[in-house]
Order: structure tokens, then C-alpha cells, then sequence
């Protein structure tokens, strides 16, 4: 029975067997009811003033989008920077770098439950809620970029007026499998998560509205264990989906690039290589939101420093990991002995785009370097900084796949320079407005701390805890 | 009030310890409609309550494999039946190229009666159940741990299974009334 149960053993591991060694995850000596009183209560006390002043924002933005979005409907794509060689630009690019940005949400919800990694109970809920507004954002950009999007219906494998089907040798239309299939997951692990504490909220509603509305959500939840067996296992069968859903995505978002014969696109290496930058740069953006509300709701307790260095770590190993694709992509182009591949590869540094690939080399690999120093892993506005450069860097990186390869192929006389529109850049910035109202729509109405699983990894959750003395072995027995 | 009908009884208890040992002593007094909540999984539960383990695997096995056929054959029928077009000279039925979307569908429908099959294994989502007639139920899903025992159990006796429950240490002993 308990290898199906990775919630059950918890605080054994981190507080009996490694008692001297680690930290404890939650600190602030809490109990089961402080937990629920602290998380459940941001959502009942008075919204803060600095919400609404991030909602007003946001939503600006947010409006920034719709207007430019319209606009694009009624002129077509004409209005962005895209020209002949370059027929992919940022929209190409934005979809990658929010798609990317996803990946860490279910590799921390996913992956590290099932390596059993606790310390991930602080930070999967929002970081899934951050993958779920992640991939809408970057679903508008395909969406959009087809320019006729009234007929966007020819995508789906449905009988239509024409007798076609789509083509399903092209990767194109993987990628609308594995992001749609990504994205309908996603949503169903966040709830699933989420239905113990909705019952958390039913139970501690006062208005009939909330009473209403977190009733039905709940679903009836009742928290017997009849209920936690299966509900325990549909979770872990979940996550154990997940983790190669989420390995592939990413793969199969690359293999739009890879299966076409672009030099500097038609590379081996580019789906682990674009699953790792995803990861990296999806750490840096569950980081940035990490820091901020754990700021604004003094939730030092239960996101410690312990587990923001840990987060940075995986940050130091995937853009290391990140750093190697960069420099093996030279040394294939090198190898391989192919003078257009090699011709990408030196433009790429030293071309036009140059400033944009070092933007890229440093924000990428040589900042998160400084992550190898304890200082600098446990420093708050460091890390704070170095998620904004990631960030950047990573978009960075996509633009520089993208732009460089499309601007100079082959022939000299079809190469041209891509500039962006005022167009490109609103749609991208209405797009953190997407993002931003939807996760501060989150944070006001849903916990942003999975209650249940926090309560789970605290040392008296343990049936052991304070009674047995065999205890020290933990979950062995 | 007489329209009244007991539907079980429900008791307190201190913490995961107290009531593991709890599902113990009411599964060794022989109960079978019983069951015990906590406000998060308590290590060990199943074991105390002596459960069998969960059937969801099988659910979810069969309906994932159904998925990964229905993506394939969905392909396959498409661009060898439907609508047969040679595209970079490839086979009509490139199977290769067929197994993202066939792997995408598996998930899909994998993940889909994941949820599905826990929520009907649970019978949720219900309206409600008579353990909601206990205010004190409210804390089951904060810091409280309960033992519920229906009244359809064979064994039930509202006075004597009231004294069983506070005899193995269960506090504020509640008969669940309910129309």
C-alpha cells in the first residue's frame, strides 16, 4: 500500500531522518489550524489596496491586448513586423517563451512529486495556477498569428464542408495535440489539487454566496479516507501522466523547428535542449511570483529560504544545462561540416543579431552562474534580479532561434532584417495583462498554498509523531 | 421533529495517532459502513481500516489505451481512407509521424478518467451527506479528526455503538439527525 502513497510519508523524511541535517519545511511552529487559518484567511480579510491597484493595471493591459488583437482582426497580419524571409516573428515567439514558462508549474506539481521532493507542497499550487494562465497566453498567439482566425476550425481533425482532413504528419498540428492536451491536464491536476481546499473554504464560508459557490466546488468533499484512497491515487496516476506530457511538449513544440531544413533549425539536440530552457525559465517565473506574494502576504513561513534556494539550484543546473545546448549547437555546426550550418551559427554571434545573442549568452548562462555561491542563492533581491534576466534571456533565446535562422538562410539575395511593429510589442505586453488578471483573480479567490498537502508535511501528521519511539525510521515500517 | 431519522453517529478525536488507533478498534468490533476523516491523508489509514486498494489503476489503464487507439485510428482512417494524400512522398499510413498525436490522446484520455474515476468511485460530486448535519463536521476539514458510523451498518445501535465509540476514546459523540 505505501508505494502508492507518496503523500503518507512526510515529515519522517524531512524532519526525523534528516532532523539535524535539513531545515524544517514549514517553520514557525504551526499547527494544523494556523495553517489554515493564515492561507484561508487572506482570501476572507479585506482585499489589500496594492490588488486592486496590480488588478487595474493588469486589466489596462489586459485592454492593451483585446484593442490590438481587434485591430489585427480588421487589418490582418500586415500590421506586424513579419516580411518575406521572416514570416515567423514574435508572435512565434511569444508562444514558445509562454508555453516554456508552463513547464516548471507541472514539473514541480508533477515531476518532483513523484521524486517525493516535500518542499514542493509551498509552491505547486500557484505555480500550477501560473502554468494553467501561462499556456492561455500562449495559446492566443497561434490563435492569432493565422491571421484568418475565423477559419481556425480547419485545424481541428473535424468533418468539415471541404471533406479535408488536416495533415497529421505535420508538426504544426502536434503542437496543437500536445499544447491543448497540456493545457486540458494542467487544468485537471489544478483542480483536482484544489478540491480538499475549496472544502476547506465551504467549511469556513460566512455568506451564502461563498457558502453557494464553494459548496458546489467542492464537489461534496468530506475528507474521509475512503475518499483520500482514491482521490490519493487518481493524484499520483496525474502526476505520472503528466511528467512525459510535459517532457514532450516542449519536444514537440521544437519539432517545428526541427523538422524543417533551416539551418540552425534542423538540429537533433533542440528537444531536450528546448525542455530544459523551459523548465529554467518557468523556475524563474514561479520565482518572481514567489517572491512578490510572499512579500505582499507575509508568508515567510511556509515559502522559507530553504526552499528558494532549492529552487535556484534547479535554476544553476538547467541553465547550465542550457549554457552546454548553446555551445554544442557551435561545435555541431563546426563538425557537421556543413557550410550553412556553420554560416548560422557565426552569423548568429556576430551577424546582425549579435546584440540579441548576447543578451541571450548572458542573461542565460553566465548570470545563473553566480548561483554556485550560497550568498548569492539565499540573497532575496538577487535572486529576485536574476528571475527578470532569465526571463529576459529566455525570450532571448527564442527570438534569436527564431529571427536569426528565418532572416539569412540560404540564399543571399532573399536576406532580409526583421524589425517589430508597435504592434508586436503591445500584443506581447497585452499579454502579461492576460496573464496578470487571471493570476490576480487567483490569489484573490483560491488558496494560493495547497492547505491539505501543507498540513500533510508537517511533523505531527505523522501518526507516529510524539507517541511511537520506533518513529525514527519513519515511513520504513 | 418526530419526521427526525438517525443516519449515523460521529465522534472527535485528538489527533492522526488517536485515530488510526480508532479505525483500528471499530474495524476489529466488526463495523463495515464506517469511515474516518481527516483534513488531509493519514499515513497508515488504509492499513487501520483495513481497505483494499484502490481500482482507479484499471480504470484509468483502459481508458488511456482506449484513447492512444482512438488517436491512431483516427489518423490511420484520415490519411489512408478519409482523405488519402501523398505528402513528401511519405506512405499514406506513416505510423511514425502517427505517434505524438496517438501519445497526446493516451494522456488525454488517461488524465480525463482519472478524475472522472476518482469523483464516481467517491460518488461525488453529492449534495449531501449526513455527516454534514454535524456543525463540529465543519473542522474535519481544518484540524479535526472524525470516526463516522452510518446506521445502515448491520452492526448499528445508536446506544450501543454510541458507548463503543466514547469507550476507544471518542469525544463530543454526535447522532447524526436528519429528515
Amino acid at each position: 500500500m505505501k508505494t502508492i502513497e507518496p503523500n503518507r510519508s512526510p515529515s519522517e523524511i524531512a524532519v526525523s531522518a534528516h532532523g539535524a541535517l535539513e531545515s524544517p519545511l514549514i517553520t514557525g511552529n504551526q499547527t494544523f489550524h494556523s495553517v489554515t487559518e493564515k492561507i484561508a484567511g487572506i482570501l476572507e480579510r479585506k482585499t489589500p489596496k496594492g490588488w486592486y491597484v496590480g488588478f487595474s493595471l493588469a486589466v489596462s493591459l489586459l485592454m492593451l491586448l483585446v484593442g490590438t488583437v481587434g485591430y489585427l482582426v480588421w487589418e490582418g497580419t500586415g500590421i506586424w513586423g513579419v516580411n518575406n524571409p521572416v514570416g515567423w516573428g514574435w508572435a512565434i515567439v511569444n508562444f514558445i517563451w509562454w508555453v516554456g514558462i508552463g513547464h516548471a508549474g507541472t514539473l514541480i506539481s508533477a515531476i518532483l512529486f513523484l521524486l517525493r521532493q516535500q518542499w514542493r507542497t509551498s509552491i505547486n499550487r500557484f505555480a500550477e495556477a501560473m502554468t494553467l494562465f501561462a499556456v492561455i497566453c500562449a495559446l492566443l498567439f497561434p490563435g492569432i498569428h493565422v491571421g484568418r482566425m475565423w477559419v481556425i476550425y480547419y485545424f481541428f481533425p473535424i468533418p468539415n464542408q471541404m471533406s479535408m482532413w488536416p495533415n497529421f504528419r505535420s508538426p504544426l498540428l502536434w503542437d496543437f495535440f500536445a499544447v491543448g492536451t497540456y493545457f486540458t491536464v494542467s487544468l485537471l491536476f489544478w483542480y483536482t489539487g484544489l478540491i480538499p481546499d475549496l472544502a476547506t473554504m465551504r467549511d469556513r464560508a460566512k455568506s451564502r454566496m461563498k457558502k453557494i459557490v464553494f459548496g458546489l466546488l467542492s464537489l461534496g468533499w468530506r475528507g474521509g479516507n475512503r475518499q483520500w484512497q482514491h482521490y490519493e491515487l487518481s493524484y499520483l496516476i496525474l502526476a505520472g501522466l503528466s511528467t512525459p506530457l510535459v517532457l514532450s511538449v516542449h519536444s514537440v513544440v521544437s519539432t517545428d523547428f526541427a523538422t524543417s531544413i533551416i539551418p540552425g533549425w534542423h538540429t537533433t539536440i533542440f528537444p531536450p535542449y528546448f525542455v530544459a530552457g523551459a523548465i529554467f525559465s518557468g523556475f524563474a517565473m514561479v520565482m518572481t511570483l514567489a517572491l512578490i506574494a510572499r512579500k505582499i502576504f507575509g508568508l515567510e513561513h511556509f515559502i522559507t529560504l530553504n526552499h528558494l534556494e532549492k529552487m535556484n539550484k534547479i535554476m544553476l543546473v538547467t541553465g547550465s544545462m542550457v549554457g552546454y545546448a548553446y555551445i554544442m549547437e557551435f561545435f555541431i555546426a563546426w563538425y557537421s561540416g556543413n557550410e550553412f550550418e556553420s554560416f548560422a551559427f557565426i552569423n548568429r554571434a556576430f551577424g546582425p543579431y549579435a546584440w540579441a545573442y548576447w543578451t541571450m549568452f548572458i542573461c542565460n548562462v553566465l548570470l545563473p552562474q553566480l548561483f554556485w555561491f550560497k550568498k548569492i542563492r539565499t540573497s532575496i533581491p538577487i535572486m529576485f534580479t536574476m528571475t527578470i534576466f532569465i526571463n529576459i534571456g529566455m525570450w532571448f533565446e527564442r527570438f534569436v532561434i527564431t529571427v536569426t535562422s528565418l532572416s539569412r538562410d540560404f540564399l543571399p539575395s532573399s536576406w532580409d532584417y526583421y524589425i517589430p511593429t508597435i504592434f508586436d510589442v503591445f500584443t506581447f505586453i497585452g499579454s502579461f495583462g492576460l496573464f496578470f488578471t487571471l493570476f490576480l483573480l487567483f490569489l484573490r479567490f483560491l488558496p494560493m498554498i495547497s492547505m491539505a498537502e501543507v498540513k500533510g508535511v508537517l511533523p505531527q501528521a505523522d501518526p507516529h509523531y510524539g507517541h511511537d519511539h520506533a518513529s525514527k525510521k519513519g515511513g520504513a515500517a | 421533529m418526530s419526521n427526525l431519522k438517525i443516519h449515523g453517529l460521529l465522534a472527535e478525536f485528538a489527533d492522526p495517532h488517536a485515530l488510526i488507533n480508532a479505525a483500528k478498534a471499530v474495524r476489529d468490533a466488526g463495523y463495515k459502513t464506517f469511515d474516518c476523516h481527516s483534513p488531509f491523508p493519514v499515513h497508515g489509514m488504509d492499513q487501520a481500516m483495513g481497505m483494499k486498494r484502490s481500482s482507479i489503476g484499471f480504470i484509468v489503464a483502459v481508458f488511456a489505451f482506449l484513447g492512444a487507439v482512438i488517436g491512431l485510428g483516427l489518423q490511420g482512417w484520415a490519411s489512408t481512407a478519409a482523405y488519402p494524400l501523398v505528402i513528401s512522398g511519405k506512405p499514406l499510413f506513416s505510423w511514425q509521424a502517427y505517434i505524438i498525436i496517438t501519445f497526446a490522446l493516451f494522456v488525454l484520455f488517461g488524465a480525463i478518467s482519472a478524475v472522472l474515476g476518482m469523483l464516481r468511485l467517491n460518488k461525488l460530486p453529492r449534495l449531501h451527506h449526513p455527516v454534514f448535519y454535524s456543525d463540529r463536521f465543519k473542522s474535519a476539514s481544518d484540524d479535526g479528526f472524525f470516526v463516522s458510523i452510518e446506521a445502515s451498518d448491520t452492526q448499528f445501535d445508536a446506544a450501543l455503538t454510541k458507548t463503543f465509540l466514547e469507550s476507544i476514546g471518542g469525544k463530543n459523540v454526535e447522532v447524526l439527525e436528519g429528515e
